[in-house]
């Protein structure tokens, strides 16, 4: 059942009215609706991370599963359904739960519509800017713009480009859009209107030896490291920190003259150099990290007002605050897919310690009408691969989805489809957290599998591999997950596996997380033994396979309804009562 | 290593206030870069310690380049190392430190053959401050030394070596 503009309007009003800002409450009147912000301070930053080229409004689940351990246990990001609305005081009949957590996610999907679609998320950065006065304001965009639809692979990122310019994006940073050949990610930047910043991209001396291109190549940064942005009387400074592990996580073969990495000391001497020589009233760094490494990063690092962060994917209603040597700074996700703006009124002076009111607000698209201009430019992107994108290829049978620590229906599909069409005992999936969401009943079209798919390296492979190899893999990635610093993880969630089972502790150190791995059959898989396994996205070099959405395409169209009964999860070793988990 | 071991302590001497382009092009082809390499005092190379460099655990390295003198964790030294490898093959590390007279540092990789990778004397108008690239076979601790008077100071940061392939 959809609502009225009417009850939806009030249902909203009701929410804003619960409660979800402690001690703004009291000043919000029953029956405006949520995108009323009460003006606060002296400027409005507004945020948008991780939209993965959504154009259009999608469904798009928040996860049930987001383990956190040791010092992240029961605080966010790892917070999902009760504990998160127990966590920000959401009241449990508040459309905001449907926002921020899978809690009746069918029921609520259909009642409250789709989210994001930049032509409705311009909408809402419209007003945004209108009622707080446009000079006042600043959008950021963290990253991961470039990548994620069939769209933005046919015109290499560039059409994200067009879209946010149309938008007004200032200042962004980067991670997917280093999937692309470096000139293109040049061609792209030098298009866009906004400044691109990342501190922590430099380029290798040898390249640099060899003529490669550098922002500064005294200090090697590849691209401005920080900006300079006037809001009225105020100078606001906007480091970048693009994703620190691009070339290991993404195929460093597409961007051979670029090194990354964290840079922690490097960026303190930056912040310490920007606040002596430019003397700004905040300090800000829009950052692809991932929240955890944020968290971390806000403890080691001093002089940051906030941390507009992304990468992991969570929306996050509140910043977490983090105290350090010299004052706190606040830290921010904004969730993906287009599905939220993040909006923070800050008031300037008061040294360490500014005040604030930030509000993650969920793009409605039933309820914010689109922008004629931007519907349009999307209208022309899309035309000439309209009969691809809507192609049919098969009906939801249940609920469609990525997103979770260990496995979702979707990469079951995926794994399936690599498995049969391969001929694979075994298929490993990578666990990315972009992809959108399809409802019991839908019609499952080609541009959903390319919202799961669609990436430039997506050849798939078969292949022999020993038990020890799989184990390894296994291993490795989970270390990414779960290692017990931030530093040490990269993002993202465990590979998927199809074909076999295996038993893991989270808890546990590098390379002693994972045993009991089995076939489907119940078989052990034996160390020595060799399987054979199918898989995509490879990092390394390119595999010889078709592209996984042809694989995936082609499976689905014999499949005609797709049933996933059951996910693929591993069994879990000692989680206890875990508020990043909730399996009802 | 003896190749980077110069290469570094020229940077740090010759290089300040230039730009990476320019002194690499200052020093580049063979002959220049010869040239400049026999402009550093004779002293620098005298440290070599075979028995140091080849020893196959850290605590025989360490005991072979310094007898047995006393070692105390310090704060004051920094390791710049990227805390996950792009490349195993080629980890960029830098190490400075702000202990008073400083008279040597020395960098190991404790899952290395050969743990003791590189040793630098610090000559008392340098500034103890030295980068290299190292090789890594797996995950592992870089443990450095910095020696000053008659004790070592010893800071440690885990740099990791993932096979890669497969992850988010």
């Amino acid at each position: 059942m959809q609502l009225s503009r009417r009850d939806f309007l009030r249902i909203l009003g009701l929410a804003g009215a619960a409660g979800l800002i402690p001690g703004l409450a009291s000043s919000r009147t029953p029956g405006t609706d949520i995108y009323d912000m009460q003006e606060f301070g002296d400027i409005r930053l507004l945020h948008i991370t991780d939209t993965h080229a959504q154009l259009m409004p999608v469904y798009y689940r928040e996860p049930s599963m987001n383990l956190g351990l040791g010092s992240s246990l029961g605080r966010p990001p790892h917070l999902v359904t009760g504990s998160l609305l127990k966590y920000y005081g959401i009241s449990p009949d508040s459309p905001l739960v449907h926002a921020y957590t899978p809690v009746n996610y069918v029921g609520a999907a259909e009642r409250f519509g789709k989210v994001g679609g930049f032509a409705h998320l311009k909408t809402l950065v419209e007003r945004m800017r209108g009622e707080f006065g446009s000079e006042k304001t600043l959008l950021f965009d963290g990253g991961d713009t470039w990548q994620g639809s069939g769209t933005a692979y046919w015109n290499r990122g560039m059409d994200m480009v067009e879209a946010c310019n149309l938008l007004g994006v200032d200042v962004m940073t980067g991670h997917w859009e280093f999937t692309y050949f470096q000139d293109e990610v040049r061609k792209n930047i030098a298009a866009f209107k906004g400044d691109f910043v990342a501190q922590n991209v430099k380029v290798r001396e040898d390249a640099l030896f060899g003529g490669a291109q550098a922002f500064d190549e005294a200090s090697g940064h590849t691209f401005r490291p920080y900006v300079m942005k006037t809001l009225g009387k105020h100078r606001i400074a906007v480091i970048g920190q693009a994703f620190p592990y691009t070339p290991i996580a993404n195929p460093s073969r597409f961007i051979p003259d670029w090194t990354f990495g964290i840079n922690a000391i490097d960026l303190q001497q930056l912040v310490d150099t920007v606040l002596s020589k430019e003397k700004p009233d905040a300090v800000v760094l829009l950052s692809h990290n991932g929240m955890d490494v944020d968290i971390k990063l806000a403890q080691d690092v001093t002089g940051i007002d906030v941390i507009f962060g992304g990468h992991t994917h969570d929306g996050v209603p509140q910043p977490f605050e983090v105290k350090n040597a010299k004052g706190r700074t606040l830290v921010t996700n904004a969730g993906s897919n287009g599905k939220f703006l993040g909006v923070m009124d800050l008031k300037l002076g008061g040294g360490g310690k500014k005040e604030y009111r930030y509000r993650l607000l969920p793009v409605f698209a039933n309820e914010l009408p689109a922008n004629k201009k931007m519907q349009s430019l999307i209208d022309r992107i899309r035309a000439p691969h309209l009969a691809t994108l809507q192609k049919p290829l098969a009906t939801a049978g249940g609920l469609l989805y990525r997103r979770g620590n260990f496995d979702g229906p979707f990469d079951q599909v995926i794994c399936d489809a690599l498995r049969k069409r391969n001929e694979a005992q075994i298929a490993l999936s990578p666990g990315f957290r972009w992809g959108t969401t399809v409802l019991p009943g839908q019609t499952i079209t080609m541009e959903h599998v390319l919202d799961q798919t669609c990436m430039t390296y997506p050849e798939t492979y078969a292949r022999d591999m020993t038990g020890q190899d799989i184990r390894n893999i296994l291993e490795d990635v989970a270390d990414n997950l779960f290692n017990p610093d931030p530093y040490y993880q990269q993002g993202g969630d465990m590979v998927r596996v199809g074909g076999m089972t295996y038993r893991i502790d989270p808890t546990a150190t590098m390379g002693s997380r994972i045993d009991e791995m089995r076939l489907e059959n119940g078989e052990r898989i034996e160390a020595s033994k060799k399987y054979r396994v199918a898989g995509w996205a490879t990092v390394g070099a390119k595999s010889p396979g078709e592209p996984v959405w042809e694989t995936v395409a082609a499976h689905l169209q014999e499949l005609k309804s797709v049933e996933i009964h059951k996910l693929n999860t591993p069994v879990l070793r000692n989680i206890g009562n875990n508020p990043g988990l909730d399996l009802t | 290593m003896d190749g980077s071991f110069c290469k570094q302590i020229l940077m740090k001497e010759v290089g300040m206030g230039v730009s990476r382009r320019q002194f690499f092009k200052s020093v580049a082809g063979t002959i220049a870069y010869a040239a400049v390499i026999s402009a550093v005092p004779e002293r620098v190379f005298a440290a070599w310690n075979q028995k140091a460099f080849m020893s196959e655990t850290m605590a025989a390295a360490i005991a072979a380049k310094y007898g047995n003198l006393p070692i105390e964790d310090s704060a004051a030294i920094q390791i710049k190392s990227p805390e996950i490898a792009e490349n195993g093959a080629y980890v960029p590390v830098s190490v400075a430190t702000t202990i008073a007279g400083a008279s040597n540092i020395t960098i190991f990789s404790e899952a290395n053959f050969a743990p003791l990778v590189a040793s630098f004397d610090i000559l008392p108008r340098m500034r103890p401050d030295v980068s290299l690239r190292l090789r890594m076979a797996k995950t592992a601790n870089l443990v450095v030394l910095v020696q000053a008077g008659g004790k070592l100071y010893k800071a440690v940061k885990e740099v990791k070596v993932t096979i890669g392939g497969c992850g988010g």
